[in-house]
């Protein structure tokens, strides 16, 4: 029953990440794919943590922390680089 | 001339978001003989949280406060994997034979450690040199 569902959240969690790609290929501007790539890495980390429970391991926990950090990083490059046109300044 | 651009959310969400990566890179490095982890994830982790300063401030203000030549990090992290290799060859065994013992430490009581661990710093700071110098050294040509 309970594994029933786990496996339910799993097919919700993919149509949802099945219509951010939508809007990642259909997206008229760069912000809104950014926005897509950004809601698919939570989906990404809300599917990592299903899994887990459905597996009954705690391997995987550090992998939901690490997810978040590098779509934060990832995030924060592409607006920089929306912005200001580079990256990484070399002087303020 | 163009106002200059405030990011005051940038900076103070940078400050309290980089203290918890690099938190989280040393717990990933000393979890990794047990637990999922290591020496090059845990590197990885912490060029991650090095270039999300030098992401939301610039790299001239980073490189004055945290002075530290990457490219030497990277040659003295090989260096030190190479030596916890030969100090298995030092004692008689083969090379990079690693070995570990239970000790007595004063707040942990008692505590296994393993030269494995040394290996481990060696491979977490080529990675952060490596990563970081391509990052820099990529980002410098524009101009």
């Amino acid at each position: 029953m309970f594994n029933i569902f786990m496996i339910l959240s799993l097919i919700i969690l993919t149509i949802a990440i099945l219509f951010n790609i939508y809007r990642l290929i259909k997206g008229p501007s760069s912000a809104d794919r950014v926005q897509a790539l950004d809601a698919i890495g939570i989906n990404l980390i809300a599917g990592i943590a299903i899994f887990s429970v459905y597996l009954d391991t705690h391997a995987f926990f550090e992998l939901i922390l690490l997810i978040g950090i590098l779509s934060f990083i990832g995030t924060i490059a592409f607006a920089r680089f929306l912005e200001r046109g580079v990256v990484i300044e070399r002087k303020r | 001339m163009k106002p200059k651009a405030n990011d005051v959310i940038l900076h103070t969400v940078t400050k309290l978001a980089a203290i918890i990566i690099f938190t989280f890179s040393i717990d990933l490095f000393w979890a990794g003989h047990h637990f999922p982890g290591g020496g090059f994830i845990g590197g990885l982790t912490t060029a991650a949280g090095i270039v999300l300063l030098y992401l939301s401030f610039d790299i001239e203000s980073i490189q004055r406060n945290l002075p530290i030549d990457y490219k030497k990090m990277a040659a003295i992290g090989v260096l030190i994997a190479v030596f916890t290799g030969l100090a298995g060859m030092f004692y008689g065994d083969n090379f990079l034979e690693q070995t570990f013992g239970y000790f007595d430490l004063p707040v942990f009581g008692e505590t296994e450690l393993a030269t494995a661990v040394l290996f481990d710093v060696g491979v977490a700071l080529a990675v952060i040199g490596t990563a970081i110098t391509i990052i820099t050294s990529i980002s410098e040509d524009e101009l």
